[in-house]
């Protein structure tokens, strides 16, 4: 189930776990990125709490937590290749894995279309 | 004013649009941070090719005495900057500053002998101010004449010299900080070689009507390509350049700033025409007997960027505050974060490690002499 926020973070979530990332929408907005930290595993974090930071050249910014959670994993790769965020936001460059608290409450975020509608 | 309709906008604005800006509020006007190319790209390319920045937005304005002798208009511009006026040859440039009462700085800008008038460019934010301050100070004796028909371009980067060439080729004999007037696209330009990048490159005040076919021009040459606000920041920030408002303001003296450079002999103590402008015995004695904090460069020894406004420690436990950042971020060249601020005196000094506090973490950073990269002047 693919699943988004107002945020622009994207959520893949299969079973009880979200790999989650930033859309293309805010990659673009955001620019060239030179320095992401990610949290530690293990982790846990209310929704909207900024569990991640992208910063361009110009300004940081917070990538915050979709759901309650858990980070289970983080993705080292963007934090050693940040130009990775820009090239694939949807893919290779997802932030962490998530387990959530509560997997029925993914139900209540924005579909594709309902952001696509947002962004539009 | 907030409201986008407000915002002016410069004689390039359809050009910027026509090439992809996306397009920020800046100073009160509708300004490209970037274009399709990015930040990095641009920063990148103006320090290997040339760039091509829109900086209309600044004021432009003309100095003129009503005697007829420029000396006197030098004179009248010495009663508010710490800079030696008189001694600036016709066709040369110098950085100067506007002081307050108490020292503080009003404004950076950069005074141009014309040879019979002073041509004077000041920052966006300040213009209006700026030009009531020179009328209120020295409008008995000058006439102060704003040119708000005239746009502003700077094309900067070891490219530039070159690009530049191929339309007019007398400017490649021009030194730092020389001022002609030179013909392109059949217009009288002012054309300083200057500018804001750290690079080698020239500042052409050009008239509105004739700013896009400039552009064009340019842009249209090998190696020229157009450059936002966005990397025109961070190449400053790499350049040790100050950003008025940022790093020097109204609360900041000249020697705090470590301008000392931009005050000549002839206006410091001693000196023939010591003093003399405003807040003069502050800024003297800051020069004379130093002073409690300083401006400084700072290197993050991490990848984390160190922003403005970050709060500077003696210690790796934010115990004792020795400082703040005022300017921070990527250098793109320098390929890491890149800073500076000021911090207490007897933590000045090039090598000291100190401490960045950044989300609740205490990132060591080092002072570091300004520029961060060497700079391609043409002296």
């Amino acid at each position: 189930m693919l699943k988004f926020t107002e945020e622009h973070e994207w959520l893949l979530v299969e079973g009880d776990v979200a790999t989650v990332g930033i859309t293309a929408h805010a990659s673009e907005q955001l620019g060239d990125l030179v320095f992401v930290e990610l949290p530690e595993e293990g982790a846990t974090f209310a929704k909207g709490a900024a569990a991640a930071t992208v910063e361009s050249v110009k300004a940081a910014s917070e990538v915050y937590c979709p759901l309650d959670g858990e980070i289970v994993e983080v993705n080292q790769a963007i934090v050693d290749d940040p130009s990775l965020v820009g090239s694939d936001p949807e893919g290779a460059a997802w932030f962490f894995k998530l387990k959530l608290a509560n997997p029925a409450d993914a139900a209540a975020l924005l579909d594709k279309a309902a952001y696509e509608a947002l962004i539009a | 004013m907030s409201a986008e309709t407000d915002l002016k906008k410069t004689p390039l604005h359809a050009l910027h649009l026509e090439l992809g800006a996306r397009m920020v509020p800046f100073a009160g006007h509708d300004m490209p941070v970037q274009y399709p190319a990015g930040v990095l790209k641009e920063h990148i390319h103006t320090r290997t090719a040339a760039g091509l920045f829109d900086v209309s937005h600044m004021g432009q304005v003309i100095v003129k005495a009503k005697s007829g002798d420029n000396a006197d208009a030098a004179r009248a511009l010495e009663t508010l900057v710490p800079v030696d006026v008189l001694g600036l040859a016709p066709g040369r440039q110098r950085y100067a500053l506007f002081t307050n009462e108490t020292g503080g700085i009003l404004d950076d800008l950069m005074i141009v002998n014309r040879g019979d008038h002073f041509f004077v460019v000041v920052n966006a934010a300040c213009k209006d101010a700026d030009f009531a301050h020179l009328e209120k100070h020295i409008g008995d004796t000058c006439t102060v004449t704003p040119l708000p028909e005239r746009a502003l371009v700077a094309l900067q980067g070891p490219k530039a010299e070159a690009a530049l060439a191929s339309l007019a080729p007398e400017t490649a004999a021009m030194k730092f900080m020389d001022v002609a007037t030179v013909s392109l696209v059949g217009t009288d330009c002012i054309v300083s070689r200057s500018g804001y990048s750290g690079e080698d490159g020239y500042e052409i005040s050009v008239p509105n009507d004739k700013a896009e076919a400039l552009a064009r021009a340019l842009l249209a040459i090998d190696g020229v390509m157009p450059i936002g606000l966005g990397a025109r920041d961070s190449l400053r920030l790499e350049a040790g350049l100050c950003l008025y408002g940022n790093d020097i303001d109204t609360t900041t003296t000249p020697a705090e700033a470590a301008l000392n450079w931009a005050i000549q002999k002839v206006r410091r103590t001693g000196g023939a025409r010591a003093g003399g402008f405003p807040g003069a015995d502050v800024v003297l004695k800051g020069l004379d007997e130093g002073v409690s904090r300083l401006r400084v460069g700072l290197k993050p020894e991490g990848k984390a960027p160190v922003r403005g406004h970050t709060a500077l420690f003696a210690d790796d436990a934010g115990t004792q505050k020795v400082g703040e950042v005022t300017s921070g971020g990527f250098g793109p060249t320098v390929e890491g974060p890149v800073a500076m601020g000021y911090v207490a005196s007897e933590f000045a000094a090039t090598g000291t490690t100190i401490y960045a506090e950044v989300r609740g973490k205490y990132l060591p950073v080092t002072i570091s002499a300004l520029p961060f990269i060497t700079p391609g002047y043409k002296r």
